[in-house]
């Protein structure tokens, strides 16, 4: 989108004294109107994560601050992974992470596709799904406890109308095999439409005439299926994958409020053992140190996941 | 003519409808029963088996508004009858309202603080979004992508200098704090997604204008704006929508003056367990977003995939 603006530069054209002032050199105006944003990402995201590092490297305890700070290099990495807590953490994290993606991949494309048939009133109802993840997490996860209850609970009733069970005889929340499975379901059920919403792009964007041309190839509707919809929609869902896979490995807000990582800590997901370590025993030095740890896993995850994409959209 | 082979047949649209409403009657399911519970009493918000028909009350409501305390028969007898109706109601239970509760100022909070963040994020963005679009900036692409960057830091890992930079300088629990946070979380958000829009808007406008005697400033504010209005307008409502529904800064970072509704909410159900005020101050902070949601779906839907598709 770069065009010679510099020859239309207000300030070197022939013009009068007045508008010389009004009209700043195009070069003034971009530094003008680009600096306060670099600024305030710089103050508010750059400068605490450089202080994060620092931290990391001490034993400073954010309640004590007039206390005495001691640099202990690189002891607070050795000890967090060595922490069977928080390999612990790490694999409620994994559990949680692999069966929100799988089932919100299976289940959001599929409702693209049934979308895509173009039902009349289709956009309508597109939006009704959809509503679930416009909504605050933590003001829908602390009504899910609501829902969750055993016997009162409507996901209680629900699911003891439909398969026999006693509704009295089980509580999401409050059990140790089950707790897991409630974070996936009220997560799917908020995330779902992201991933349904990015697939439907995919679709849309696969034009008529390939299939018109398959259909010229008399290439059946399943091949049609496999060797022209998936490969085309591939690169859009490996895309919702990796959003909802950040966004679920720095989940907090909706876990807190509906499970606040028990029984126990089998829900205990990174970011709630993190916060529990930083804001609840203070232990500032080592979580900063866990707070990288984690920053750097996400970073270096989504950037192999960003070069197999690449490869993907390359074919 | 041959009918086009892309388009689904009758029965395929009928057999996709009804599976896709199923699943948008259950997926809403939920949502409808905290808007139902609001409205009902205590004890039918926690009968068995669930009451789906039951005699509408506005209790929660009053609940979620008032403090209240118990008093003697000896009291409410001197009192003497109810005055209004919301006395009426708290007196069924021998009580009476001894005050109005933090939910309005909470609500107030969310309000001020994500028009404020909203507002910003989008004249810092705009002015950012226009200067990456039309001029030649050094490391243009390497700062576009230090801004998307930032979006991916998880906020707890930031969290911790944040409150103790605040603390410095004296912006914990304060709605100047909370509005520079929510914007600098969602400047790199409005920078990509307005920079998307004002490329689509021809520099011939601009051309014109600038060979009529406007300066460059002018441009920018009397051609470019207006043409890119729709473009701001969905931005901020997702801003808008970030900074409403934040949960873990606010928790962290507020406590009290500055505190917004989604860390309120969930106290709000006490030793109680009063669900049905739960459920009302839920409704009042969740209602307006779903009807945003309904009206705006065609710039809504596209901007949701347009922002991540593009990244």
């Amino acid at each position: 989108m770069t065009n010679d603006n510099t020859s239309r530069d207000p300030a070197t054209a022939p013009a009068g004294l007045r508008r010389r002032i009004a009209g700043l050199s195009d070069r003034t105006l971009a530094f003008v109107f680009i600096v306060p944003t670099i600024l305030l990402l710089l103050a508010i995201n750059i400068f605490p994560l450089i202080w994060t590092i620092r931290l990391s490297l001490t034993n400073y305890r954010a309640n004590r601050a007039n206390e005495e700070i001691e640099w202990v290099g690189l002891r607070n990495y050795q000890r967090i992974l060595t922490d069977p807590d928080i390999w612990n953490s790490m694999q409620a994290t994994a559990h949680f992470l692999i069966w929100t993606l799988v089932l919100q991949v299976l289940i959001g494309f599929s409702l693209a596709y049934l979308i895509n048939k173009k039902f009349r009133g289709n956009d309508l109802w597109t939006t009704i799904i959809v509503l679930p993840m416009m909504l605050s997490p933590a003001v829908v996860g602390n009504f899910w406890t609501f829902l969750y209850q055993p016997q009162i609970g409507l996901f209680n009733y629900v699911v003891a109308f439909v398969s026999g069970v006693d509704p009295a005889s089980f509580s999401m929340i409050g059990d140790v095999r089950l707790a897991p499975w409630s974070i996936v379901i009220v997560d799917t059920w908020m995330w779902t439409p992201f991933v349904m919403l990015i697939c439907l792009a995919g679709l849309r964007s696969i034009p008529d005439y390939i299939y018109e041309a398959a259909e010229v190839d008399r290439a059946s509707r399943w091949r049609q299926f496999w060797t022209i919809t998936i490969p085309m929609v591939l690169p859009f869902l490996m895309l919702a994958v990796l959003f909802r896979g950040i966004e679920n490995f720095k989940m907090f807000d909706l876990v807190v409020q509906l499970t606040g990582g028990g029984p126990g800590s089998v829900t205990e997901l990174t970011s709630i053992n993190l916060k529990r370590e930083a804001f609840e025993k203070w232990r500032t030095g080592y979580s900063s140190a866990y707070a990288i740890i984690l920053f750097v896993t996400v970073f270096g995850l989504a950037s192999i996941y960003v070069k197999a994409l690449n490869k993907v959209k390359e074919r | 003519m041959n009918h086009s082979v892309t388009e689904p047949s009758r029965l395929q649209k009928w057999v996709a409808g009804i599976l896709v409403v199923g699943y948008a009657l259950v997926t809403i399911m939920p949502l409808a029963w905290i808007i139902a519970t609001g409205f009902k009493s205590p004890a039918d918000a926690i009968a068995y088996p669930p009451k789906l028909v039951y005699e509408p009350t506005l209790e929660g409501y009053v609940n979620l508004f008032t403090t209240r305390s118990r008093a003697t028969p000896e009291t409410l007898a001197q009192l003497g009858p109810p005055q209004t109706w919301y006395d009426a109601i708290v007196r069924q239970y021998d009580m009476v309202i001894s005050g109005p509760s933090r939910y309005g100022e909470r609500f107030l909070n969310s309000v001020v603080i994500g028009f404020g963040s909203t507002f910003l994020s989008i004249f810092l963005g705009t002015l950012a979004a226009y200067a990456f679009s039309r001029f030649r900036v050094p490391l243009k692409d390497d700062l576009m992508f230090f801004i998307l960057s930032t979006r991916m830091m998880p906020p707890i890992a930031v969290a911790i200098p944040i409150f103790l930079m605040f603390r410095q300088l004296g912006l914990s629990d304060t709605h100047l704090g909370m509005i520079l946070l929510y914007t600098a979380v969602n400047l790199s958000l409005s920078v990509w997604l307005l920079k998307g829009f004002i490329d689509e808007i021809p520099v011939e406008y601009e051309e014109a204008a600038l060979i009529d005697g406007y300066t460059r400033f002018q441009a920018f504010y009397k051609v470019v704006l207006p043409q890119a209005t729709t473009g701001i307008a969905s931005t901020a409502i997702f801003c808008l929508i970030f900074a409403w529904n934040e949960y873990a800064f606010a928790v962290l970072l507020t406590s009290g003056t500055a505190q917004t509704a989604p860390p309120f909410i969930p106290t709000i159900i006490g030793v109680g367990k009063d669900w049905p005020a739960v459920a009302a101050g839920a409704t009042l902070f969740l209602v307006p977003v779903m009807v945003f949601t309904i009206l705006l779906r065609k710039h809504l839907l596209r901007g949701i995939t347009f922002g991540a598709v593009r990244k």
